[in-house]
């Protein structure tokens, strides 16, 4: 792609977007989703190790294919890098990060501390999540903190945001920017109160959501049907969660021991009928996909494929939902260029001036 | 980023892991409770409305006591109370004495018998058949609040976002200072000129 993209600061790439009048982050994903536009974010896995190229390795795969990125805070209680790492990373190289912040391992005041060290890297994202149990995870000793609930945390950072303020009342010289998105799973009992719930939410502060795995469209339907009839979908964007099953083997795995996803007989019968099983469940995320965007509502996808992240691009392209749009990709910037040769006239050619030739010189 | 998906999870290899003896323990919560039976709990869930109605009657009676506890001494009284407190909520709610009491806005299922302690709804957690994710055994929390709620006559109070526990009230008697903070509203209502 040549030319400039859409939503690049004209002095330079690598600055911040100016802030645009009604919008409370000056991030990519509020722009796609307050213009109209499907977005489409997903998940990046988060790698067990302290070198930075993992991180970017796994991010490349997305460029050019989706708003954001999703930096999970160990998610399922298993320990990861940590999403304020990952973010750090991200944002380095000028990507769009949504900061997962989940309550299980940090109280109020790491927390608070956390956002805004992340707002101050650029994040302008930023998801809050009670988080899993510590039971799910690999360490089911650890001490459960749950010192907020994701809806007080939505508030915390509202106020942070909104009234420049600390939870203790505290001021803050500069408030974090950020756009508020919180979780919401409308495959779990109470189903009634859900989207209830969900109104809770909007009232906390949430200005987007992001659901579970959804693999049941006609509860979904009906899910949304109440929302919308509750006003919600025009206080709130919503990304429907879609991702590729492995095979029937790992979705059988999933609805048994993971918390929280619902996944019908229907699509395990269909897995377990088909000769390409990852084929299938690619076709059937699809297939997903292109009845959950028709649905009134909808603002996006949520695209998670655990350690499926290459089918991310195809899944995107082949269900069109996109329609031509190619959201942010990195490009090379013209400083680029001249912090490169610099860097190689550092690192290979040989210096012999000394500091007392250099001040002979000045003089 | 393999293809495969791993045969055996982290947390298989985990409990695995763990050193091997005749005592099994059923599958272990970190916020694992003694308790087995929830009977009483569902009860005053189910009785949701008659407690709510009984509830009010009885802040009136400790509101015009209020000159009573402030004759004796809010300090002095704090301890018998609590302990009635402590033994009456306990039995009826399964009461954490957090101290900061919100069963009439979670239709009197106790939020802090959630083992994440949610004190505004359900997490996305809750299994097909309305148990806990944790405890597998112990029904939501949350669902049941849900269900209470819907019982009351000021059930929609479960909407209100509450606030993080301020975990300096824990083990105080959440009845002394609801009463106590009644009556100061009640003077400045009064005479709003005197506080103002």
């Amino acid at each position: 792609m040549t030319g400039r993209q859409r939503d690049e600061n004209p002095a330079g790439i690598h600055l911040p977007l100016d802030p645009l009048p009604g919008h409370t982050s000056r991030g990519r994903l509020e722009r796609v989703l307050r213009r109209g536009e499907f977005a489409v974010t997903t998940e990046l896995n988060p790698p067990d190790s302290a070198d930075p190229e993992d991180v970017y390795n796994r991010a490349k795969i997305f460029d050019g294919w989706v708003d954001a990125i999703n930096a999970v805070d160990a998610s399922g209680a298993n320990c990861h890098m940590s999403s304020v790492g990952i973010c750090a990373l991200l944002t380095r190289m000028g990507y769009a990060p949504i900061m997962q912040i989940a309550c299980r391992d940090k109280n109020r005041i790491a927390i608070q501390g956390d956002v805004l060290g992340g707002a101050a890297m650029g994040v302008a994202n930023m998801l809050c999540l009670t988080g899993d149990g510590v039971q799910a995870g690999d360490q089911p000793g650890a001490k459960p903190v749950f010192d907020l609930d994701s809806m007080s945390l939505l508030e915390t950072i509202r106020i942070m945001r909104d009234n420049g303020k600390f939870l203790s009342g505290r001021k803050l010289t500069t408030p974090p920017q950020v756009f508020l998105g919180c979780a919401v799973n409308p495959f779990a009992p109470p189903y009634d109160f859900r989207p209830i719930h969900l109104g809770k939410k909007i009232a906390a502060g949430a200005q987007f959501a992001q659901t579970q795995y959804c693999f049941d469209v006609p509860m979904f339907k009906t899910f949304m049907q109440k929302a919308r009839d509750l006003g919600h979908t025009e206080k709130l964007f919503l990304l429907c969660g879609v991702g590729p099953l492995a095979s029937a083997k790992t979705a059988k795995w999933i609805r048994s021991n993971v918390p929280g996803i619902h996944i019908p007989d229907a699509v395990i019968k269909r897995l377990e009928g088909a000769q390409d099983q990852k084929k299938e469940g690619k076709q059937l995320c699809i297939d997903i996909i292109n009845e959950v965007k028709e649905i009134p509502g909808v603002a996006g996808i949520h695209v998670m494929a655990y350690r499926q992240e290459e089918y991310v691009a195809e899944i995107v392209d082949e269900s069109g939902v996109l329609k031509g749009r190619q959201p942010w990709k990195r490009e090379v910037r013209r400083d680029d260029q001249i912090v490169a040769e610099r860097l190689d006239h550092i690192l290979h050619d040989e210096i012999t001036e000394t500091q007392v030739d250099m001040v002979k010189t000045a003089h | 980023m393999s293809d495969k998906e791993p045969a055996v999870t982290q947390a298989t290899l985990v409990k695995k892991a763990a050193p091997k003896s005749d005592y099994k323990p059923a599958d272990v919560s970190p916020q694992r409770r003694v308790q087995r039976t929830f009977a009483v709990r569902l009860w005053s869930i189910r009785h949701s409305r008659l407690l709510e109605w009984f509830y009010s009657r009885f802040a009136d009676v400790f509101l015009l006591l209020h000159p009573l506890w402030k004759g004796i001494g809010y300090g002095r009284v704090e301890a018998p109370v609590k302990f009635v407190e402590k033994r009456v909520k306990g039995i009826m709610f399964d009461c954490r004495m957090c101290g900061q009491c919100v069963l009439s806005s979670t239709g009197m299922s106790c939020p802090m018998n959630c083992p994440k302690q949610l004190r505004n709804g359900p997490c996305g957690g809750v299994r097909a058949n309305g148990n806990c994710e944790v405890e597998p055994d112990m029904p939501c929390v949350w669902v049941k609040a849900w269900e209470g709620s819907r019982n009351m006559v000021h059930g929609d109070k479960i909407l209100t976002v509450q606030k993080p526990v301020d975990q300096s009230l824990r083990e105080t008697s959440a009845w002394l200072r609801v009463t106590a903070q009644a009556a100061a509203a009640r003077e400045t209502a009064q005479n709003p000129g005197a506080s103002a």
